[in-house]
């Protein structure tokens, strides 16, 4: 039998140096996603785990993942954050098994090894024997087998963790345009509302290109055109860092005075002229930014998305689940002083994103069709041209275009070492 | 809402009157209409089983336990339940589907004379045009059910489901 030499570099060719086109094998490859665990998830990344107001209180946890790796976040009995994988030190089994809860020590049960929230070990059964026989060697030291501890990093109660020592802190991981939009949204104490999860059967990274896909948004979801929340006449910004990895998209509220002559004219046959709703208040606005923008999907690669759209506030968070799935984790937040009205608002606007999102079920199903479509092919490669004749002054401001996706992938090729 | 379970463990302690017999019959009915509509894709009249101003809602446990008001779909009032149906009708996009309900464990406890709590375990299957039929929700209905001079109507319908992780997407009500 073959061995797998996790070394190696996989056999995936990207042609082109501008990431405008992408080899179909990089999302059913189950080589490269091996690799992407390796120097991704377990490379010089944050990783996005969850939000400090999931785990408000001391002693307080929550069970998560970073890539496939499984991980607790916990809060320690002073407050402080840590993270570590969920691997007992022992025999590896899984050492916390509730998704959430409080405790001051986790406790593995099949040998009962116990430990704090640091995840140091604090107990090994019979460590001397029983009956003056058995028991651990003179050179056990209990401070060499605490569960693995990871770096943890809190952004305005965005919580990261990564088993990198060599990449920077948070703040310059994220990088200081993105941490601008970052502070947009979370610009004041907010409270968790509640997640919803979505299972889609298709390679992570379609996802990720999702949400820096502009040109998707009007299209794909004829709810928006519909009803005006976004066509391609929209005030739109395209904000990047410097990396590449991250991206975040900023839409303006703008009348359409052509009541969708462009789509008619362009025979978008997903948008519906004569559709009304007989209740129009969810898509009531109360505006609570000064910029006035309807919407902003951020992406901090690899695992967040930060979302406005008008009043539902959410975090997204990205998980792969093996080459040809993955799951969204919406967490929904509000402010701490939302009025009683306000907070019905945000109940009301989170109709329109998560699993049953009127404008966003349908990015499940696209990023599924893509992967439905690409079985059986070998060298085929993907094409993402929008725009690349452009200035870099018209795609930032750009619908069509799809420069984001584009960065992304030279950055992804620079991580990967394709 | 366990307090309907023991409601309806003190209930089968004592006789069973005409009265009780004929509550029983128009709950189930209501129930058993609801789940035809649906599973006969009648999404149209749906809504017409609630109030005028009728709360439906789908909820994932884990945040219905934790006292979390956030779900999938919120619909307060009938116009919003047209709505959805509107878009699923002509906006979104998405497998044709079809979905059959199992439901069972029905139980109530009246709060007045014209008012009712009911609860009940429910599985939806979805089939998908490949052919695959797949257990799609596990979930319980909580709802408050109210006389009016149609016969008894949601005044709310929730729907808290076990199976937290929403396979690819949630278009048609459950």
């Amino acid at each position: 039998m073959m061995r797998l030499n996790i070394e190696q570099t996989p056999d995936v060719h990207f042609p082109r140096a501008d990431g405008s086109r992408i080899p179909f094998k990089v999302y059913n490859s189950t080589e490269i996603y091996q690799l992407e665990q390796q120097r991704i998830f377990r490379g010089p990344v944050w990783s996005f785990v969850g939000l400090e107001a999931e785990i408000p209180k001391a002693n307080d946890f929550k069970s998560t993942y970073i890539g496939d790796t499984p991980i607790v976040v916990t809060r320690g009995t002073d407050g402080s954050l840590a993270a570590w994988v969920n691997r007992c030190a022992h025999r590896g089994a899984r050492v916390c098994r509730a998704a959430r809860g409080n405790t001051k020590s986790h406790v593995c049960v099949y040998h009962q090894w116990s430990y704090d929230t640091q995840g140091n070990l604090r107990g090994v059964p019979f460590r001397n024997g029983s009956k003056g026989s058995g028991g651990m060697p003179a050179d056990f030291d209990a401070k060499e087998h605490g569960l693995q501890q990871l770096r943890v990093g809190s952004y305005h109660g965005l919580v990261f963790a990564t088993f990198s020592e060599a990449v920077p802190t948070l703040v310059d991981y994220i990088g200081p345009t993105m941490c601008k939009m970052i502070d947009r949204v979370f610009h004041k104490p907010i409270v968790y509302l509640g997640c919803t999860r979505q299972y889609v059967r298709s390679n992570w990274k379609l996802y990720t290109e999702n949400v820096r896909d502009p040109y998707h948004a009007s299209l794909l979801h004829p709810f928006f055109s519909t009803f005006n929340l976004v066509r391609t006449s929209t005030r739109v910004e395209n904000f990047r860092d410097k990396s590449g990895l991250h991206s975040c998209g900023m839409l303006y509220h703008t009348e359409d005075a052509s009541d969708g002559t462009a789509y008619k004219e362009a025979k978008v046959t997903s948008f519906k002229e004569n559709l009304k709703l007989e209740d129009t208040s969810i898509l009531t606005n109360t505006n609570e930014f000064e910029d006035k923008a309807d919407i902003q999907i951020q992406s901090i690669f690899p695992q967040l998305v930060v979302q406005q759209i008008l009043n539902s506030l959410a975090t997204r968070q990205l998980l792969p689940k093996g080459p040809d799935n993955l799951e969204l984790i919406f967490n929904f937040i509000g402010y701490a002083d939302d009025t009683p009205e306000m907070r019905h608002q945000r109940v009301k606007a989170a109709n329109m994103v998560g699993p049953a999102g009127l404008v966003s079920m349908e990015d499940g199903l696209a990023t599924e069709l893509v992967q439905f479509g690409i079985a059986g092919s070998t060298d085929e490669l993907s094409m993402v041209d929008m725009g690349r004749d452009a200035t870099e002054t018209e795609n930032f401001s750009s619908m069509t275009s799809e420069v984001p996706v584009r960065r992304f992938w030279r950055a992804y090729q620079e991580l990967m070492g394709l | 809402m366990s307090n309907i379970i023991e409601a309806a463990a003190a209930q089968i302690t004592k006789e069973t009157s005409m009265e009780d017999v004929m509550l029983w019959f128009d709950l189930h009915r209501l129930q058993e209409l609801y789940v035809s509509l649906i599973d006969s894709d009648r999404l149209e009249e749906w809504p017409e089983l609630f109030t005028e101003d009728g709360v439906y809602e789908i909820v994932p446990r884990e945040n219905a336990d934790n006292r979390l008001p956030i779900g999938i779909m919120h619909c307060f009032g009938q116009p919003m339940m047209r709505d959805r149906i509107i878009s699923l009708r002509q906006a979104n996009v998405f497998e044709p589907h079809s979905y059959r309900h199992m439901t069972s464990g029905l139980e109530f406890s009246p709060v007045d004379r014209d008012s009712v709590e009911m609860q009940s375990s429910y599985v939806v299957v979805q089939t998908l045009t490949d052919g695959e039929t797949h257990l799609y929700q596990a979930g319980r209905y909580f709802d408050r059910v109210v006389r009016t001079r149609d016969g008894w109507r949601y005044q709310l319908k929730r729907a808290i489901y076990d199976t937290s992780r929403v396979q690819t997407l949630l278009v048609t009500p459950v």
